[in-house]
């Protein structure tokens, strides 16, 4: 993965998760590779890998069986949340960027239909 | 387990390398040492690995000054290649297995090969980007608690420097220690629990890497930016 060196290791490979958690490349319940695999696997620092699955906990999105490992969350109704969540952050991001270059709210919706 | 150098200076006949540095290292964590080139990183490191004698001050390896015991869990790798030019790859196996109880040939052997290194290659016809392999996979072969890695991605291409990372971070555990030394810092921010910035032979900064971000509102880079520019 390509870090973008503004915004923290941890929260890059925490929205990864959670893409992969929303395509369905995760499923609920499935198990997640243990904090050293995910360093490896996203070649970042181990306790940084540990600090990103305690944040998807608290978050709730994952959780830890003691001595088996950690888990994507089996509520369905979690992963349809940060859908929603992460559709509303890139909705936010293209609004306010349109907004910027000094689109009117209608010329905004006007675009957006031509284009889709 | 942990390295501490307390007020160190060294000093050279007309070159003063270091003025004073005070570090700790503890187990568990990967550093970058940072900074120019001249700025005193390599000499730290010689320092630490009891290569060559402080002028002042003191260095200490688990309450013990560094000697004859702390290379025994110390792997240093310098920024020049330490082979001799009739060995080949294999006999710089057998050479480090002679000399380092903690080597484990196995490991090097798998290291090689993720290396693309052919044990029956002469090091003298080693192009540098070989040789800068061979360095890595001899060092982290052996089971030590710290590992000094004097600039170990320079003059490295892209594919070999992703491989040199999965390395690093496999020899990363809870016991160990990691001290890499760059001016690349990019590289390394993404694998670093502490970023120490050296600046002709002293401290500038040392910190964890998120809380310097957060204090600073800054990228690595843009700190590196702010303190050598």
């Amino acid at each position: 993965m390509q870090f973008n060196n503004t915004i923290p290791i941890y929260m890059q490979v925490i929205n990864d998760i959670k893409r992969e958690i929303i395509a369905g490349h995760l499923v609920p319940g499935e198990k997640l590779p243990s904090g050293r695999d995910l360093a490896l696997k996203y070649q970042i620092n181990p306790n940084t890998a540990n600090r990103i699955y305690k944040e998807l906990e608290t978050e709730e999105l994952c959780f830890t069986k003691r001595g088996l490992g950690t888990f994507v969350t089996e509520n369905k109704e979690m992963v349809h949340m940060i859908k929603n969540e992460m559709a509303e952050k890139f909705l936010n991001e293209f609004i306010e960027g349109m907004k910027k270059l000094g689109f009117t709210s209608e010329e905004i919706i006007k675009l957006l239909k031509e284009k889709l | 387990m942990m390295l501490e150098s307390k007020n160190i200076m060294k000093k050279y006949m007309m070159t003063t390398a270091i003025e004073d540095m005070s570090l700790t290292i503890e187990s568990g964590m990967i550093y970058a040492l940072l900074g120019p080139n001249g700025s005193g990183k390599t000499t730290f490191m010689k320092i630490a690995a009891g290569l060559t004698k402080p002028s002042k001050g003191s260095i200490t390896y688990n309450g013990i000054p560094v000697g004859i015991q702390s290379k025994k869990e110390i792997a240093y790798m310098p920024t020049e290649p330490f082979f001799y030019s009739y060995m080949n790859v294999a006999d710089v196996g057998k050479y480090y297995n002679d000399f380092f109880e903690d080597f484990d040939i196995e490991r090097y052997n798998s290291l090689l090969e993720r290396m693309e290194l052919t044990p029956k290659l002469k090091t003298k016809t080693l192009s540098s980007g070989m040789a800068a392999k061979l360095k890595i996979a001899a060092t982290l072969a052996r089971d030590a608690k710290i590992y000094m890695l004097d600039e170990p991605l320079n003059g490295i291409d892209v594919i070999a420097r992703d491989r040199i990372i999965t390395t690093i971070l496999e020899n990363a555990k809870n016991d160990k220690a990691m001290i890499i030394s760059s001016h690349l810092v990019d590289e390394l921010e993404k694998i670093i629990d502490y970023a120490i910035f050296i600046k002709t032979g002293r401290v500038e900064l040392v910190g964890n890497v998120e809380e310097i971000r957060e204090a600073r509102n800054q990228s690595i880079v843009e700190v590196y930016k702010t303190i050598y520019a």
